[in-house]
């Protein structure tokens, strides 16, 4: 007789809607095709990039015989863990001297957000997340998952493609007392619309006055601007005037090790007593997921980051990435002003990071597609990272063509 | 450093600004977020290797964690292993795998399970994605059946694995014991299992260890799996398989899978986490595979989805390293033929050791019965002794192991077994 399953009801998840994009670009056939979805950076050639110093790093690790491989502790590598907190507070940080931060290794930014939503879901006294419309397509599932409940605050203002700072002033300030708010610490994905250091400073003051605890993510440090230390700046500043707060950091990009899924969750507290009790807490955390984080991306990231020479080497290729996306988003707009697309497309220029928040509409977007096959999510976002200098003049033509015909 | 003079040290580092000062009542919110938070107790098995490490003694032995040791009780990377890694370094783009995974690296983990030329494979019957080893995989399950039976309940042998515990706790699954260790016989308490599983509601959802029960060793026979089966057909039970030792029990991969290959003959619709920890020494890349066998294609799909899902908001997709080094090694047949070899190299070692330590425990003249060393299978070796007994070994001979008295006989070697029979010859003499 055959079983019955008891999850026979089970109805299909939707897809996710940004992989969903590299799946529609793929059964596409036309030579034309630009895939402008996912955010992962491409070469000129349009081809993945390990880094040099990454390949470095793997060889190092491979022809060392004497270097273990068994279950790092539950908190991760600590020589990553080291590492990654004085990347991303500074090396010099008083957080960092005073040990106050508890750091643990955690799969990319992904699993920190989530590792840091559970945390605070188990131990702090608010469970609800204000976080930014719009923001990444999973932070809201990331924190649901946790059992926070998720509000948004106004970030993205379409009639100036900037930021709503008003709207965001308001928000906050309407917030109840003591919420977490999520902030994206450079290169806001999907908008690439950030906060000049003024506003950061207004939001730091608007936000410690309420007691709103930061929660920042930060996976896009020194691919934003090309430099490792002004990325940080946001959080450096909320870290400086003495108070909490929490940053997931990932890997993914600015080292390239999407696949790796590495990255740390470092939570500055205001005692060296509280952060050891906090990171034994963590552990309980991670413990039941999966035990203790994967060795493998950490190996490499502290072998890069402890030795000046290799660190060097990789701040050089991370400023050629950013730098490479700078230049695609001077030669766009360039491209659209010669065109003479109507509108005001400054913002290709104004916008920081991986994307561009163009403006277009869904309807744009699925003309883009069927009649250019440029693949983009419907949201109007493009990956910069995918475009290349071949390419731009197909890009732009396309978009001409959306905002005059559709 | 009072506040002012930290917040002016930041600030002269990286930002010349007005200096900023929290007023009062800020400062206060801020203190008090965390004061309730307690230190956590340390986990019961990884605190065991800690103290460990902290001990200068030059006779110490470790038995406590369960990862492999060779005879000069060193921890040991397989050759394949090294062999595959030196094909990916340096050689790959290190692109987000899909959500749920290497493919290649899951259907090669699904053959492991469910058999080479298993049908439920080739009618993509199974619903399976990659997950970040053992604890991910029951923890992806647990919390995917809390989700989708949330009136269910979990039945978890007595004992078991100490993390099990957190797993179902923390995915809000409410447990239930099932019988299964015997103290006299340190061997299996049948005919109390039996009557558990008689007991339990019908549709009850089962963990169970597929082989090398951990932390006991005691594993049911091939007749007494047959029965088991046989009862949870009659109960329309729910069985999950958490097997982390296949290859390590026996020393041979397909009888390890024996329990599985039993209930899916007999037609259940089981679930089954997969580790490559301790198989293919791979603990540190946290490689491992979850599956649930479904009707069809169709449903197969519609829970791989929803596993995705979940596991989308925990981590996106699984690492990327162990599955590649695990899937060049079963697509290639030499490497494949050179792990079944070192696979079977550590469980033989094992097995030595089982038979060593009983030896010296006779030769000793132990008015105990050490027969459960040699009866019990897999990594660990359930001692009988009592958590008085452990404290004792540890405090007066340096010999650290969970105070469950599991002993890891991957920690035994020649050059320390006759050391450890002697010791717990003295504290269970009395």
């Amino acid at each position: 007789m055959a079983s019955v399953s008891v999850f026979a009801n089970i109805s299909q998840a939707p897809e996710d809607p940004i992989l969903g994009v590299t799946v529609a670009y793929n059964k596409d056939s036309s030579p034309h095709k630009l895939n402008l979805g996912v955010g992962a950076y491409r070469t000129e050639e349009g081809k993945p990039l390990v880094l040099d110093v990454v390949r470095r790093a793997e060889k190092l690790l491979v022809s060392d015989i004497s270097l273990k491989k068994e279950y790092l502790p539950i908190t991760g590598l600590a020589d990553f863990n080291k590492s990654s907190a004085k990347l991303i507070l500074g090396s010099d940080s008083p957080a960092i001297q005073e040990n106050r931060v508890a750091t643990v290794q955690c799969l990319s930014g992904t699993g920190s957000l989530r590792v840091g939503a559970e945390f605070l879901k188990k131990h702090y006294n608010q469970h609800t997340i204000y976080i930014p419309s719009p923001t990444w397509g999973n932070h809201p599932k990331i924190f649901m998952m946790a059992g926070l409940s998720v509000k948004t605050y106004r970030y993205y203002d379409p009639a100036t493609r900037g930021l709503d700072f008003e709207g965001l002033q308001q928000d906050l300030s309407a917030a109840t007392s003591g919420s977490i708010v999520l902030l994206h610490a450079c290169a806001h994905n999907p908008t690439g619309v950030d906060p000049t250091l003024d506003q950061w400073e207004h939001i730091r003051k608007l936000m410690r006055s309420k007691g709103l605890l930061p929660f920042f993510d930060s996976a896009y440090q020194g691919f934003a601007s090309g430099s490792l230390d002004a990325d940080a700046q946001s959080v450096r500043m909320f870290v400086a005037d003495g108070g909490e707060c929490l940053a997931a950091q990932s890997y993914a990009k600015n080292m390239g090790l999407y696949g790796e899924r590495i990255g740390a969750l470092s939570i500055v507290l205001t005692s060296a007593d509280v952060a050891r009790k906090v990171e034994s807490q963590l552990k309980l955390v991670i413990r039941p997921m999966y035990s203790s984080p994967p060795i493998h991306g950490a190996s490499i990231v502290a072998t890069i980051l402890n030795d000046r020479e290799m660190y060097h080497d990789w701040t050089v290729e991370l400023k050629a990435m950013a730098d490479r996306i700078i230049s695609m988003r001077k030669q766009l707009y360039d491209a659209m002003c010669a065109k003479g697309t109507p509108g005001d497309w400054s913002h290709i220029i104004k916008q920081i990071g991986m994307f561009t928040f163009t403006g277009l509409n869904p309807e744009q977007v699925a003309f883009m597609t069927s009649e250019y096959h440029v693949y983009m999510t419907s949201d109007g976002r493009i990956s910069m990272a995918g475009l290349s200098s071949s390419k731009v003049t197909h890009l732009s033509d396309a978009m001409h063509a959306a905002v005059t015909r559709v | 450093m009072t506040t002012a003079k930290a917040i002016r040290r930041g600030l002269a580092t990286y930002v010349t600004y007005r200096s900023y000062f929290l007023d009062s009542s800020s400062k206060r919110m801020m203190s008090t977020w965390w004061r309730r938070v307690e230190p956590a107790p340390k986990d019961p098995i990884l605190g065991v290797t800690e103290a460990f490490l902290a001990d200068r003694h030059p006779h110490k032995v470790n038995v406590g964690v369960g990862a492999y040791r060779n005879d000069d009780g060193r921890s040991v990377v397989l050759e394949c292993v090294r062999e595959a890694e030196r094909v990916i370094s340096g050689n790959t783009n290190m692109e987000y795998l899909p959500m749920g995974g290497n493919q290649t690296f899951v259907e090669e983990t699904l053959k492991l399970a469910y058999g080479d030329e298993s049908e439920y494979i080739s009618n993509n019957k199974i619903a399976a994605v990659q997950t970040l080893s053992g604890t991910g995989a029951c923890y992806l399950f647990a919390k995917f059946q809390r989700r989708f039976q949330s009136n269910s309940r979990v039945y978890i042998p007595i004992p078991t694995w100490s993390n099990h515990h957190n797993i179902w706790r923390d995915a809000q699954v409410p447990q239930r014991s099932f019988h299964y260790y015997h103290a006299e016989s340190r061997g299996l308490d049948f005919p109390s299992l039996m009557d558990d599983i008689k007991n339990a509601p019908s549709g009850s959802f089962f963990m169970l260890h597929a082989c090398a029960h951990n932390p006991t060793g005691v594993d049911p026979s091939e007749e007494q799996w047959r029965e088991i089966s046989y009862l949870f057909k009659i109960k329309n039970h729910f069985a999950f398989f958490d097997m982390a030792y296949q290859g390590f029990a026996s020393g041979n991969t397909e009888k390890d899978a024996e329990a599985i290959r039993i209930f899916l003959k007999d037609g259940h619709l089981i679930a089954c986490a997969q580790s490559y920890a301790k198989n293919m020494g791979l603990y540190g890349q946290r490689v491992g595979c979850l599956s649930i066998l479904c009707e069809n294609e169709l449903q197969a799909l519609a829970v791989k989805s929803q596993l995705q899902q979940i596991a989308g908001s925990m981590y996106g997709n699984p690492p990327l390293h162990g599955s590649l080094i695990v899937s060049i090694i079963l697509t290639n047949p030499d490497l494949k033929k050179l792990w079944l070899k070192e696979v079977k190299g550590m469980a033989d070692r094992i097995i030595d050791m089982r038979i060593a330590l009983r030896e010296n425990l006779e030769n000793l003249g132990s008015s105990i019965s050490w027969e459960h060393i040699t009866n019990q299978i897999g990594m660990f070796c359930f001692s009988g002794m009592t958590p008085e007994q452990v404290d004792q070994l540890t405090d007066r001979y340096h010999i650290y192991m969970t105070r469950n008295g599991r002993i890891s006989m991957a920690g035994v070697t020649t050059g320390n077994v006759r050391y450890i029979a002697e010791a717990i010859h003295k504290v269970t003499r009395s």
